[in-house]
């Protein structure tokens, strides 16, 4: 990598959850770097005690995502000179999530909420049984296709205005999940996640502002995924009724 | 303003809810003003007169305004929430809409 003659001027936003202050490093500008390459130099070369979380780099885990000039971003994958502004970069937490120690946020909210949508795997077969066709080209198949790769980072979560507004709302992460179990042949009990996301917080809470789906780093479309969700526990009250 | 409200669904979600509240000010006024017309003649005279007044005219517009982008808004929101169509599917519906719209607009402008 060329270093050029230049630094960045970084703002990193230190502290826990109520005890937040802003701290400025410069840290050397390089042709290719990324942001999580920025937060690395700083805790290896300036301040060690700075706390953050990755783990793969390479946009697969989900753990890295912050808070970068405002904006939630995977920072392994999000590169410096995407994102600069005058040579200055603002990186803090992610939005909507208590702060474990500057920029680690703590999952536990957003991990809980996907139990509270019932966004886990309910079998169909036990391993006695023969395995579950799945037919590729399948309609419903394609629905839960739609959402398969999200890698939990949070990054809809932080751009949720009405997570931001509402605690009990599950998210948009959470009811993208239920969505695909829900369409995923694999999954039974299609019941339990049409009532927990019908419940208050859920699906219907979505003002449809459609932040998650512009920030998700996969492209996913949560807001549709949503939507479906409304759509259906909506068919499920007349089905019900009947 | 936050940098991830800066997008058009955003704005979208915006514009439809402070249409709504501006709506919901407007409505109970109308419908005591029509209320008036059966009740006391005099006083709905009285008020029709404020109607002349171009600030009034002016605020008229910002009414069918509010109308129309609520209207717009909330048919939007039903499109986007209760029918899953894919993308270009949307944009040709909006589209069709707006064409519709803009002709029967330039009808409805000259029967008048």
């Amino acid at each position: 990598m060329d270093q050029k003659d230049n630094t960045l001027k970084v703002t990193v936003s230190r502290g826990t959850s109520g005890e937040q202050f802003e701290q400025e490093f410069e840290v050397p500008a390089y042709e290719n770097q990324t942001v999580l390459d920025v937060v690395s130099w700083i805790q290896q070369n300036s301040d060690p005690t700075l706390s953050y979380r990755f783990a793969c780099r390479v946009g697969m885990c989900g753990s890295c995502a912050m808070m970068v000039n405002g904006e939630p971003r995977w920072t392994c994958r999000t590169h410096v000179k995407k994102v600069v502004r005058k040579n200055t970069l603002s990186i803090a937490p992610l939005r909507n999530l208590p702060v474990v120690k500057d920029l680690a946020a703590d999952m536990t909210p957003f991990f809980d909420k996907w139990v509270d949508a019932e966004g886990y795997h309910h079998p169909t077969r036990t391993r006695h049984d023969p395995m579950q066709e799945v037919t590729p080209n399948d309609e419903e198949r394609n629905r839960a296709n739609a959402g398969i790769e999200c890698i939990n980072c949070a990054v809809c979560y932080a751009a949720c205005d009405t997570v931001a507004n509402n605690d009990a709302y599950l998210g948009p992460a959470a009811l993208q999940r239920a969505w695909t179990l829900y369409n995923d042949q694999k999954n039974e009990n299609g019941q339990a996640i049409l009532d927990a996301v019908s419940r208050d917080g859920g699906c219907h809470s979505c003002h449809s502002m459609g932040s998650c789906s512009l920030y998700c780093p996969n492209e996913l479309d949560p807001m549709s995924a949503i939507a479906g969700l409304k759509r259906e526990t909506a068919k499920n009250l007349f089905r019900r009724r009947r | 303003m936050r940098p991830e409200r800066t997008h058009p669904l955003w704005l979208a979600y915006m514009l439809h809810r402070w249409s709504g509240i501006g709506l919901a000010l407007f409505l109970p006024v109308h419908f005591w003003m029509l209320a008036l017309a059966i009740t006391d003649a005099a006083q709905f005279d009285a008020f029709i007169a404020i109607t002349d007044l171009v600030i009034v005219k002016l605020a008229e517009f910002g009414l069918v305004f509010l109308l129309a982008v609520h209207m717009f808004g909330g048919l939007r929101l039903m499109a986007l929430e209760w029918l899953p169509w894919s993308a270009p599917q949307k944009t040709l519906a909006a589209g069709a809409v707006g064409i519709a719209f803009f002709i029967s607009g330039t009808f409805f402008l000259q029967a008048v």
